[in-house]
């Protein structure tokens, strides 16, 4: 099997990820981007334990690893996605910009009673 | 090596310590004001005695080398310097016995009393200093004391401006006197008057009148004489005593007796002699007619008192060496009556405008008939202090102007006649002074009861109104006043003839000049009483006209140098601070808002918006990674 296909498949992969971390606006959606990348990682791993015929399986068994604890983090970035939409009333992360210190500096005089 | 000496400094500079230290203490305060004067008294008689048994001598008590020429820590007893200590120590001890009670209510007693202690160590030093340096040292602790004496009152905007001018002027004159004692030091290889009298008849020549030019600076600074008299009428805001102090005893003496201590120096230089005759001359006729035009009494005699230290130096310009000297003495006793005379009459009126006077002779008779003994010597009446004196500045003079002396002719004329003119202007404002204070209608102020001051004050007015008198009497008899004020020490501390002999007139009476200053005297106060009937009791200065004000004005001199001096200062002032705030801070300001403007561009990059820093991060990253590939 050639190398080449899968690694095409996962950089395709990667860069939709990228495209989805840093274009959508959605929380959830920027979520399943960063699962995208991870997924494409994982391919990577798995190709090239295929290609070198690893005797112990590294790539395979890192993958494994991966997956668990991708699941893990998703669940926790969920919970965090669930606990700014209640807190905020929306997961829009155009709207969640309260790092923009201008907007603080600007609404600091007016905030001031 | 007597003790004595340094002892006569030391008093007064312990009692001063004291005084400030026993702080608000004020009857501690009082003892000790008193007590330092008076020791100082007994210690400059005992001195002085010494002198008169063992002979004058030079102790130098130790040597600072400077790697230039030597300061010696020399001291010199010798008639000319312990008779005036004796002078010095006389008026003191009036003053702080009459401050006792002029200001007993005074919040700042005790450290006035410390600081008129530290006036009188001061001018102490300067009189017994052989050194020049030494003698710049008790100079300038003077001109320090002044400033703060003279703005005792601090509350005043008035006498903080008096006191910051004259400490500004009379500094300014103390420049030149240091380079003066530089100059003198360089030439004679010694700072050592001692040293620079045996020296100098070798050195007379450009150099050596550059720098008596230099000294003389100072002079006309500290003896307030022209062009640098403008702080001395302002000074009288400082307390009546203080003025006492400042104006017969100490400052103003101090340049008189310099002249006199450099006087080998001085008459090795005909140049230098000649500028002084001619600044003595100005400054004796105009501060003389100032003082016929003032309002103030004190001011009166503020400006008598410039136009009384020129006639000392004008003397000791034409070769009157004793003559000149004697007049110190004799203005001192008669002056220091004056002041405090006044002091006694203003504490008693509540001001110092003559306007609000009149008729106090009834009211207050030991005042007035001692202030009326002061008056008559000022005036040069016979046969008080002040007509003998002054007669034998005359009398120098026109030995001088006939017959030759250490300076040219013309200078001598010139003093010769304004002094005659002074004779005139002065018994002029004398006359005005004493009718209007002490005789005429009573002006003063409706409720107030001018009365003789209590006991404490009266007392140094008697004390002080028999130098007055006595000195006159004394001077008559031949040689005495002349062997007193000898100054003749050779280096070797042992007596010797001063080592530019210039025969001296002395002290006596010339007949020529005699007959004429007592004809001006009686013209001069015939006119003024003239004057007075004819516009009927009212002050007789009004008939002055336009010229008045001029004249009150001290001839605009003070407006001159406020044109010329002090607008120029200011204006630069105000340059060098635009300078500073708009070209030196501006830059320390413009290097903060050229970092806060970059960091407000910055700033801008910040949206809070996570994803816009993650696609900084990736472009960087591609950049580098492009970069990396490229280059490598």
């Amino acid at each position: 099997m050639r190398l080449a296909f899968p690694l095409v498949v996962s950089a395709l992969l990667f860069s939709l990820g990228v495209y989805g971390v840093l274009a959508r606006r959605n929380a959830v959606l920027v979520l399943m981007a960063v699962e995208l990348m991870l997924a494409a990682v994982g391919l990577n791993l798995v190709a090239f334990d295929a290609y070198w015929a690893d005797a112990l399986h590294g790539g395979q068994v890192l993958t494994l690893f991966v997956i668990t604890i991708a699941a893990a983090e998703i669940g926790l970035g969920l919970a965090i996605v669930l606990l700014v939409f209640r807190e905020r009333g929306t997961a829009d992360l155009d709207r969640l910009d309260a790092l923009d210190e201008r907007a603080e500096v600007a609404a600091a005089p007016e905030a001031a009673p | 090596m007597s003790p004595l000496v340094p002892l006569l400094v030391l008093v007064p500079v312990a009692t001063a310590a004291a005084g400030l230290v026993v702080g608000r203490r004020r009857v501690l305060a009082r003892i000790l004001a008193v007590t330092g004067p008076a020791v100082a008294l007994l210690v400059a008689v005992a001195a002085a005695w010494e002198v008169g048994v063992d002979g004058p001598r030079v102790d130098v008590w130790s040597v600072v080398p400077t790697g230039w020429v030597p300061i010696a820590v020399a001291t010199r007893a010798d008639g000319l310097g312990l008779t005036v200590a004796v002078m010095v120590a006389t008026v003191a001890l009036a003053v702080q016995l009459y401050s006792t009670e002029y200001l007993r209510e005074d919040p700042r007693y005790p450290s006035y009393a410390a600081l008129v202690s530290l006036f009188t160590a001061a001018m102490l030093l300067v009189v017994v200093a052989d050194d020049l340096v030494v003698l710049l040292v008790g100079w300038e602790v003077m001109g320090l004391c002044s400033y703060a004496l003279i703005g005792h009152h601090w509350e005043l905007a008035e006498a903080r401006a008096a006191a910051v001018k004259a400490f500004v002027v009379t500094r300014l004159g103390d420049v030149g006197l240091l380079f003066g004692i530089f100059v003198l030091g360089d030439l004679a290889g010694s700072f050592q008057v001692s040293r620079i009298a045996v020296e100098v008849p070798e050195l007379a020549g450009a150099t050596l009148t550059v720098g008596l030019l230099l000294v003389l600076l100072g002079v006309v600074g500290k003896s307030a004489q022209v062009p640098l008299h403008v702080w001395l009428p302002d000074a009288m805001v400082g307390p009546t005593p203080v003025s006492a102090l400042i104006h017969a005893a100490t400052m103003v003496a101090a340049g008189v007796f310099l002249v006199a201590r450099l006087y080998d120096a001085f008459l090795a230089s005909a140049g230098a002699l000649a500028v002084l005759a001619v600044l003595a001359s100005v400054t004796m006729l105009g501060a003389a007619l100032a003082a016929l035009a003032q309002d103030d009494l004190k001011r009166v005699l503020a400006w008598s008192t410039s136009s009384q230290l020129a006639y000392m130096l004008g003397g000791l310009a034409v070769g009157g060496y004793t003559a000149g000297l004697f007049h110190l003495l004799a203005h001192a006793a008669f002056k220091a009556l004056l002041f405090l005379a006044a002091g006694a009459v203003i504490h008693a009126v509540g001001t110092n405008l003559m306007a609000g006077m009149g008729g106090l002779s009834r009211r207050m008779p030991l005042t007035a008939s001692t202030a009326g003994i002061g008056l008559l010597a000022l005036a040069g009446v016979p046969p008080l202090a002040g007509f003998v004196s002054k007669e034998s500045i005359l009398g120098a003079a026109e030995e001088a102007a006939l017959h030759g002396g250490p300076l040219p002719a013309w200078a001598a004329w010139v003093v010769l006649v304004a002094g005659l003119a002074t004779v005139l202007v002065t018994a002029a404002y004398v006359t005005r002074a004493w009718t209007l204070t002490f005789v005429g209608p009573d002006r003063t102020a409706p409720g107030s009861r001018p009365h003789d001051p209590p006991r404490a004050m009266a007392v140094p007015l008697v004390a002080l109104a028999v130098p007055t008198v006595v000195l006159g009497v004394l001077a008559l008899v031949p040689d005495v006043i002349a062997s007193v004020l000898d100054r003749a020490v050779g280096a070797d501390g042992a007596a010797g003839p001063p080592a530019a002999a210039v025969a001296d007139p002395g002290v006596g009476l010339t007949p020529a000049t005699t007959v004429l200053s007592l004809l001006l005297v009686a013209v001069g106060a015939g006119l003024v009483l003239a004057e007075r009937s004819r516009i009927r009791g009212g002050d007789p200065a009004a008939s002055l006209g336009g010229l008045r004000r001029v004249l009150a004005g001290g001839f605009g001199v003070d407006a001159a140098y406020d044109a010329v001096v002090v607008r120029p200062v200011r204006a630069a002032a105000r340059l060098v601070v635009a300078g500073d705030s708009q070209v030196v801070h501006a830059y320390v300001t413009g290097a903060g808002r050229a970092a806060r403007g970059l960091g407000g561009l910055v700033h801008r990059a910040q949206t809070g918006r996570v994803q816009g820093y993650l696609a900084g991060v990736l472009g960087v990253v591609v950049l580098l990674v492009v970069a990396g590939v490229v280059l490598a």
